[in-house]
This record gives structure tokens, C-alpha cells and sequence, in this order.
């Protein structure tokens, strides 16, 4: 086991910056996961850990050992692949023994690793079979299996659910969390999947356009995004965004959009003079409210555009000018379509945005 | 540290990471330098050489003359020698002849082929055999139905005529037919494979639509198949031209040129003029001159179809 | 309607055009003299196995066979060895100048054999190889690299990249993931170039001509090309001998008619 450290990381490829001045601290026994969209670098960090490509700049080290230069196979890790990349032409028992084999590890040490990896993850009957005749879920526990028998100081994980189908993917995400906890191993986890992230890691690393957006635990990334792409980009439906201008009247604070105004609590910090521009406010779909309660809130007046029933929930498509607000609701009592009906925005749950970076509420 | 002494243009850089990447590519250098050693020793080295000879005067008989420089004396004498001229004329007309044939007949087999009936393994086995067939026994195979005693040509048209009898091969306008006969049913299913491996990317679609939208058979194959087809046409016309130049089994068994030299293509010329006669330099020159010859034609065609190979090879 | 008996006629014609002239040499092979020399030709066959022997014993078949079977063998082998490699690093690795090299090779297979016949017989003839079997190996090699990188390319290309590198994070080396998990997943190709390689050397008759002058080394074709009997044209052995030649051929054609095809065509339209 060990901790893992990225020092100020870039990629070029060409003119095109791919990763910009990546750090990070992964702790020993961490579950960490990075995530993002499409394209975000993600997956070129885990190969860049990996050694499977080289970085431009800035250095890697596990375990305190700097890796740079050393070839994947002198680095002691292992990396489960998005497509189970299982050797087609080897039984299952063979690929769980071609990482030691590779290491030159004699046979009594190879046999015990499989025996305990097959219990672990229940493969025990697929042992003498090819890859082609498992399912995806299989061919997923002997990708698996791979990586823990090498025993390795880090586990890789390229996207590895993204394969499955949705109810496997979810028996397969409580699986993973198991089996990280028994092995207290050190995982950096891609994905782009915020429902994997979420309930998987202990800490989230948020990428966007080649840089990192947010490092934080997942309860913390949820509640408290430090940008309005952390705070768009996580959460279903994603958090309702008002851009505009940050304006100070009398004692009000006000958020001007291109047609509409809000009242919101005072902000921390000196009190501006001028309208501060490019500001964002936030608030999520939960958050709303149809009916005042005690708590302080701001009331505007929203048309029902349509009405979503989930069964579980009502999602809400509401309107205040030309600006889109979903809400997600118990039903109950629902809106009827097309009338115009009071929206309580509680000033506890909304979210602030300056400059594209989170403020504090006074 | 050593510091690796390679130029990284994009990125300049020490350290681990540079030596890392220095001996991957120093490794997949590794990989290709046998096949490199090879091409270059036999043959880019003989092509350059080859045109050294064509410069000078070296008998092989006469060793004692050694090898003196000679200018372009060769090529002077090239351009006066009727054979050449001759031989010139009789392969051009055999490239033409035969290839254009060849890619006709092969888009009637590739078209063939691509269909779906039963037995069609055995089919495309079939057309593969005349491809199978080494060069000089096909050559015998046709100079023994061309015959004029014994051969079946002869027994299919006349009967037991024996004395209407055609010596076939003796004759000049005949043996230069039959040689690109000889050829065209030889390396046809080969140009048909090219188109084959054509045929098999156009989507399947295109012809339900096309037959939705009335089309028949003949509109369907004018204005689908011949126009999608198109880069494969010209790639097999790019791979036969280049290899009807080199015809060189097929004219040394079935006439050595001959008769009179109606059949003497450049490539026959040239070996026996560097290998009979032993005239290396002369020899040379007129293998300098299929060379140049086959180049400037395939500089024609890798413009048309040639470089959009190359992009899809750099991807 | 008309389709099928365009494609019937096209079958017909196939069949027939592509193997009358095989199956006629066939039916001479198995004549008697009296059957050839008969005016006019008869059509059926009353000689049995007597050209065959005759071709085998009299007519050092068997040698020119045994010589046939070490230089194509040598050949398929040598250029497979040279060729995996190099179309692997074409393939997957990052080299620069990979397109040039690629045209390159395939420029080399279109070169004229006597554009490099005059060097290359005084290469060999300076380092010994003239009448000798490697001798005709080492370009031999050198006209089949072409061919056999291209097919061979192609197929790495279309192995997943994720394989190569779980076996590198598994430890091993470029090499190590080549010979371990690449080759094993290539073998359709290696095997199609393989073949492709085969039918090159048994065929070649070119430099066979020009490098092998004695008899106890010469190849089929150059036997065969060279057939001579003491007063007449030996039609008969000849077609025996033909026979013989091509008979390996054939069986390669039926067994592995759709590696074949594929390989002709890899490269040529693919992507």
C-alpha cells in the first residue's frame, strides 16, 4: 500500500493542452475518484500514473518513490480496463497468473493468490474457461481478479462499469466498496459517472477542460461545489443557475439577470459600489420551495411551464422571465400547467458564484 | 544521468521521462531495422547501383576491361536501338491491352463473387486457382493449348482438320494475343479481389434504397456500384500496370521473345542483354529505363489514388 | 430474374475459364504418348501414373521438389521473423516518418525485378551466394517484406490497444507484450502472411533463373521452364510435373480460400 502524489502535471499534445498543472494528494487506503466529462483529461491521468503515457511536465510519485521514466510494469500497479482487456487467448486461470508470472513469482505463490482472489470474488467455477464465454459482469470480477492478485501498491480503474448494464452496474458499484474496504488498498477511480462517484469514493476529484475543479469528499462536492461547473455538473436534475449581476440597493442585495430581480442575503465582503458582474446563483431542484415555511426566504412568482411525474417524485419546469427553473417535489400537491404560482428560494440552501469561485454568505 | 543525445523537437527536455521515451523509440527502431537492413541492401541499394552500371562499360566475359566510366553513352545507344524501341512499343501495347482487360474481367468476378449463393467457397476457391498457379506453369499450360500439333486450340477450332492447323506461337500477331491471354487469365482474379475487398464497403443500404426507389439492375450498378467503386477500380489498375511491366515468366517460356522479336518485352530485353550477353552497363541502362518507366506511371496514379492511402496509413 | 441468370452465367463462366486449362494438363499428365501424339488430339486419358514416374525419376522432379520446399519454407519463415516485428512497430508504436516507411514498402514491391537484378547478383556472387538456396532466400525476403508487413499491420491495427497495455501494467516489456498476448491474437495474419509468402517463393521465377545455375539447386519453376527431353518436347512429363507443381497450391487455395482473399485484400481497401 501506498499514498500517491501528483506534482504540477501538464500534457501537451502539439499546440493542444490536454491537462494544465495537475496536483494531487491521494492518501494511503484512499478511494479516490476522478471525475468528469468526456474529455476532461480524466483518463489521461491514469494513464499518465500508469506510465502508459508520458506527462510533458511535473512528476509522479508513489509511495514516495518517484516513478517518472519507469516503465508500467516497474511502477507496482495495477489497472482494471474499460473493456476487461482479459487475454482472449488465455483461460481465466491463466490471465489471473500472467501479472506474477511476468514477475517471475514461482508457482507456489501464484496458486494460493488465485485461490484467495477466485473466493473473494466468487469466480471459482469460471477458472478453466476463455474470456469469450463469460458474461460482461464475469469477465468484470476476472478483470478484477487480475489486479488484486498482483497485490499491487495502487489500483487503477479505467471506467471499468461503464460496460454494464445499469442493474449490474449497481450490484457490481457495492461489490467494488466492499472489496475496498477489505483490502484497504489505495484506488484512484475514473469515471464519468457521478452516481459511481458519489457512492464510491471517500474523496472526488472534479475535472473539467484539463484542470482540477474541486478536490473534496463526496458529501462535501455535493453541498458545497466550489464552481458553478462543479455545481452544474453534479446532481440530477443539475442545480438551477440565474447569471447576472451582483447589485447592492439601500440594505438589499440584489441579483440583476438580463430582465428579472432577486433578492438574496447579504455577502460576505466589503460592500460594492458598483455592480460586481459575471455572478451566478444557485440553488438545487430540492431546494425549492412551493410554500413559505419559517426559515428566511426569498418569494418570486413562476409560471408552470410542465409537470413530470415520476411517481416517486414531480419534477417541476417553472419559468420567471425568460429564465428555466426545474424543481424536484414530493407529489402531492401538484401545479396545475400554465398558472403562475409563488416559489420560495430558501436564502440557507442558495449557492453564490463570483468570478466562476464560490462566496460566503455574511 | 547520461543525457541522451536526440533531438526531441517538440518538447525539449531532460531527465527520466526524455531517456524513457528515447528508448521506446529506440526500441521500436529495433523492431524495424532487420526489415529496414533487408530492403535497403536488396533493394534500394541495387536500384541506386543500377543506375551507377547504366553509367559505365562493364562486360562480364571481359573482367580484364574492368568497369570505366562511359557518361551516358549507354543511353545514347539506347535511343538508337530498334529492339528497344521494338521492345518499348510490344510492352506498352501489353500493359494496356492486358490490364485494361484484366480489370474488366475481374470486376465481372468480383462481382460475381460478392454475391451470396450457395457454393460460393467453392467458387471463389475456383477463381483463386489460375492465381495460385506459378507464372511458368500456366505458361506451359497455354503454350501447350496453343500448339500446333497436340494442342486443344487447335482441336476446338479445326477438328480433325490437321491440315488447317495454326502455328499458333509461330506466328507474330498470335503470339503476342496469346501471351496477354495467357496473362489476363492468370492474374484477373487477383484484380478481382482488389475490387472484391471495394464492393464489400458499400453499404448494403444504398441498394435497398436504390430498389425502393425503381432502380434497376444496370441503374443500380451504374450509379452505385461503378462510382463507390471507383477508388478500388484505380487501385487495381495502380497493382496490375505495375506488375504487367515486369512480365518476364511468360514470354521466356512460351516464345523468348519471339517470333522475330513480337513478343520481346523490355523486361526479357533487359535480362538477356545483362545475363546472356553479359553487357552490364547497357543491361543497366535498360533496366534504368523500366524503372523510370514504371515510376513516372505510378506517379500518375498514387496522385489519384496513392496519397489518400498514405493518410489513411498516417491515422 | 435477369440477376440470377447474369450470376449463373458468371458462375459458369468462372469455374470453367479458371480451371479448363489446369484440367486439361490434368488429363494430358494421365495420357499415354500414343494419346498426345495421336491426329488429332483424342480427349480421354488411357496412360495412368506413367508420366508421373517418369517426371519423378527421370526427371530429378523429386530434387527440384525438395529444393521448392527449403526456399519457400526458408523464405516464409525468415521473412515472417524479419516482418512481424517491424509491421508491430508500424503498427502500434510511435515512430516517426511511420506513412513514409509504409509507402516506402510498398513502392519496393512494385520495382521491376531487373531494375535490381544486375546489383543484386554481383552482391551475391561477391559474398558467395550465387547457386546456393540462401542465396535466393536473402531477396526473396526482401520482395515478400512488403506484403507481409502490410497484412500484418493491418491485423495488429485492429488488436485492442487496451491488451497490449494491460499486459505492459502486468509486466511486460514491448517484446514481452509482442510475443505473449500480440502474436497469439495474431496468428489469422501471421498465418494468411505466412501463406501469401509461401505462394511468392514457390512461384518466383525470376531471380530463381538467375541466381541458380546448376541443377541439383534449382527450384520448380526453373525446372519446369527449363523441361527438356532428348529429341521431342515431353508433354507429358511436363504436365506430371506441372501437376505436381501446382497440386500444393491448389490445396492451399481450397483449404484457405477466405485467409487468402482477405489477406490480398488487407491493406487495399480497408478503413
Amino acid at each position: 500500500m501506498a499514498d500517491l502524489e501528483l506534482r504540477n502535471l501538464t500534457k501537451q499534445f502539439g499546440e493542444t493542452t490536454i491537462l494544465q498543472d495537475i496536483s494531487l494528494h491521494v492518501p494511503d487506503g484512499s478511494f479516490t475518484i476522478l471525475l468528469g466529462p468526456s474529455g476532461c483529461g480524466k483518463s489521461t491521468v491514469l494513464r499518465i500514473i500508469a506510465g502508459l503515457e508520458p506527462q510533458t511536465e511535473g512528476q509522479v510519485f508513489i509511495g514516495d518513490r518517484l516513478v517518472d521514466g519507469l516503465s508500467p510494469k516497474d511502477r507496482d500497479i495495477a489497472m482494471v480496463f474499460q473493456h476487461y482487456a482479459l487475454y482472449p487467448h488465455l483461460t481465466v486461470r491463466e490471465n489471473l497468473a500472467f501479472g506474477l508470472k511476468m514477475r517471475g513469482e514461482p508457482r507456489n505463490v501464484i496458486e494460493p493468490r488465485i485461490e484467495e482472489a477466485a473466493q473473494l470474488l466468487e469466480i471459482h467455477s469460471l477458472l478453466d474457461r476463455k474470456p469469450k464465454d463469460l458474461s460482461g459482469g464475469q469477465r468484470q470480477r476476472v478483470a478484477m481478479g487480475r489486479a488484486i492478485v498482483r497485490q499491487p501498491k495502487l489500483f487503477l480503474f479505467d471506467e471499468p462499469l461503464s460496460n454494464l448494464d445499469a442493474k449490474l452496474r449497481s450490484s457490481m458499484r457495492i461489490e467494488l466498496k466492499r472489496l475496498h474496504q477489505r483490502l484497504g488498498a489505495t484506488m484512484v477511480y475514473v469515471t464519468h459517472d457521478q452516481v459511481e462517484a458519489m457512492t464510491l469514493g471517500d474523496t472526488i476529484v472534479v475535472m473539467e477542460g484539463g484542470r482540477i475543479r474541486q478536490v473534496d469528499p463526496p458529501g462535501r462536492i455535493y453541498s458545497m461545489p466550489a464552481d458553478p461547473f462543479v455545481a452544474g455538473f453534479i446532481g440530477a436534475p443539475p442545480m438551477n443557475l440565474l447569471e447576472g449581476s451582483l447589485q447592492h440597493h439601500g440594505s438589499h442585495w440584489i441579483l440583476q439577470t438580463d430582465s428579472v430581480a432577486i433578492a438574496i442575503p447579504p455577502v460576505k465582503g466589503p460592500t460594492p459600489i458598483e455592480p460586481i458582474s459575471h455572478v451566478a446563483l444557485g440553488i438545487r431542484p430540492e431546494d425549492l420551495r412551493l410554500e413559505k415555511s419559517g426559515e428566511p426566504a426569498t418569494e418570486i412568482e413562476v409560471r408552470v411551464e410542465a409537470v413530470e411525474d415520476l411517481g416517486s417524485d414531480l419534477i417541476l419546469h417553472l419559468s420567471i422571465g425568460p429564465h428555466r427553473l426545474t424543481m424536484r417535489t414530493h407529489p402531492g400537491r401538484c401545479p396545475v400547467e400554465g398558472t403562475t404560482i409563488p416559489l420560495y428560494l430558501p436564502h440557507d440552501k442558495l449557492h453564490l458564484f463570483i468570478d466562476d469561485r464560490r462566496a460566503d454568505w455574511a | 544521468m547520461t543525457q541522451p543525445a536526440i533531438d526531441l523537437a517538440t518538447t525539449p527536455q531532460t531527465g527520466p521521462r526524455a531517456r524513457a521515451r528515447w528508448l521506446d523509440r529506440l526500441q521500436a527502431w529495433w523492431m524495424i531495422a532487420p526489415a529496414l537492413a533487408f530492403t535497403l541492401v536488396f533493394a534500394l541499394y541495387p536500384v541506386i547501383e543500377s543506375f551507377l552500371l547504366s553509367l559505365q562499360r562493364v562486360f562480364l566475359a571481359v573482367p580484364s576491361l574492368g568497369q570505366q566510366w562511359v557518361g551516358l553513352d549507354n543511353f545514347r545507344l539506347l535511343v538508337q536501338d530498334p529492339v528497344v524501341r521494338q521492345a518499348l512499343g510490344v510492352t506498352l501495347g501489353f500493359v494496356l491491352l492486358s490490364t485494361a482487360l484484366e480489370v474488366a474481367l475481374g470486376l465481372a468476378i468480383a462481382l460475381v463473387i460478392h454475391e451470396q449463393f450457395r457454393g460460393r467457397g467453392w467458387v471463389r476457391a475456383a477463381a483463386l486457382i489460375p492465381w495460385a498457379i506459378p507464372t511458368v506453369v500456366a505458361s506451359q499450360m497455354w503454350r501447350y493449348i496453343f500448339n500446333d500439333q497436340y494442342g486443344f486450340a487447335n482441336l476446338l477450332l479445326f477438328g480433325d482438320e490437321v491440315a488447317r492447323y495454326v502455328p499458333w506461337l509461330a506466328s507474330p500477331g498470335f503470339a503476342f494475343v496469346i501471351i496477354v491471354l495467357a496473362d489476363v487469365w492468370k492474374t484477373s482474379s487477383f484484380a478481382g479481389l482488389l475490387l472484391l475487398a471495394g464492393l464489400q464497403v458499400i453499404p448494403h443500404e444504398l441498394y435497398e434504397a436504390a430498389k425502393i426507389d425503381g432502380a434497376t439492375l444496370w441503374q443500380r450498378f451504374w450509379h452505385i456500384t461503378l462510382p463507390l467503386l471507383r477508388p478500388a477500380i484505380l487501385l487495381a489498375l495502380l497493382f496490375r500496370t505495375m506488375d504487367a511491366f515486369r512480365v518476364f515468366d511468360l514470354v521466356f517460356v512460351m516464345t523468348q521473345g519471339g517470333p522475330g522479336d513480337a513478343t520481346q518485352v523490355l523486361q526479357f530485353y533487359g535480362y538477356k542483354t545483362l545475363f546472356t550477353e553479359g553487357r552490364m552497363g547497357y543491361g543497366a541502362a535498360i533496366s534504368v529505363l523500366v524503372f523510370l518507366t514504371i515510376l513516372s506511371l505510378s506517379l500518375v496514379y498514387i496522385r489519384a489514388v496513392g496519397s489518400r492511402l498514405l493518410e489513411r496509413e498516417a491515422r | 430474374m435477369t440477376k440470377r441468370i447474369l450470376l449463373a452465367i458468371g458462375v459458369v463462366g468462372i469455374v470453367v475459364g479458371s480451371l479448363f486449362p489446369f484440367i486439361w494438363f490434368l488429363l494430358t499428365s494421365l495420357m499415354s504418348q500414343r494419346d498426345i501424339e495421336a491426329v488429332p488430339p483424342t480427349w480421354w486419358p488411357s496412360g495412368g501414373l506413367h508420366f508421373y514416374r517418369s517426371a519423378l525419376f527421370d526427371h530429378q522432379l523429386t530434387d527440384y521438389m525438395l529444393n521448392s520446399i527449403v526456399v519457400a519454407g526458408s523464405t516464409t519463415l525468415v521473412a515472417l521473423a524479419v516482418g512481424i516485428p517491424a509491421a508491430y512497430a508500424l503498427a502500434r508504436l510511435k515512430l516517426p516518418g511511420r506513412s513514409w516507411i509504409m509507402g516506402g514498402l510498398l513502392c519496393i514491391s512494385m520495382f521491376p525485378q531487373i531494375a535490381i537484378a544486375g546489383p543484386v547478383w554481383q552482391i551475391l556472387e561477391r559474398i558467395g551466394g550465387l547457386n546456393t538456396h540462401w542465396g535466393l532466400v536473402l531477396p526473396y525476403v526482401t520482395l515478400t517484406l512488403p506484403l507481409a508487413i502490410w497484412i500484418l499491420a493491418s491485423f495488429f491495427k485492429e488488436l485492442p490497444t487496451e491488451l497490449e497495455e494491460a499486459a505492459r501494467v502486468d509486466g511486460c516489456g514491448v517484446w514481452g507484450a509482442l510475443l505473449r498476448i500480440m502474436l497469439p491474437l495474431a496468428a489469422p495474419g501471421i498465418f494468411t502472411a505466412a501463406i501469401l509468402i509461401f505462394v511468392y517463393a514457390w512461384n518466383e521465377f525470376f531471380f530463381a533463373l538467375l541466381i541458380l545455375t546448376q541443377p541439383e539447386q534449382q527450384t520448380l519453376p526453373v525446372g519446369i521452364a527449363l523441361f527438356q527431353g532428348e529429341f521431342t518436347m515431353p508433354w507429358g512429363e511436363l504436365a506430371a510435373a506441372s501437376v505436381l507443381a501446382t497440386l500444393p497450391l491448389v490445396l492451399l487455395v481450397i483449404l484457405f480460400q477466405r485467409w487468402i482473399i482477405s489477406g490480398l485484400s488487407a491493406g487495399a481497401v480497408k478503413g
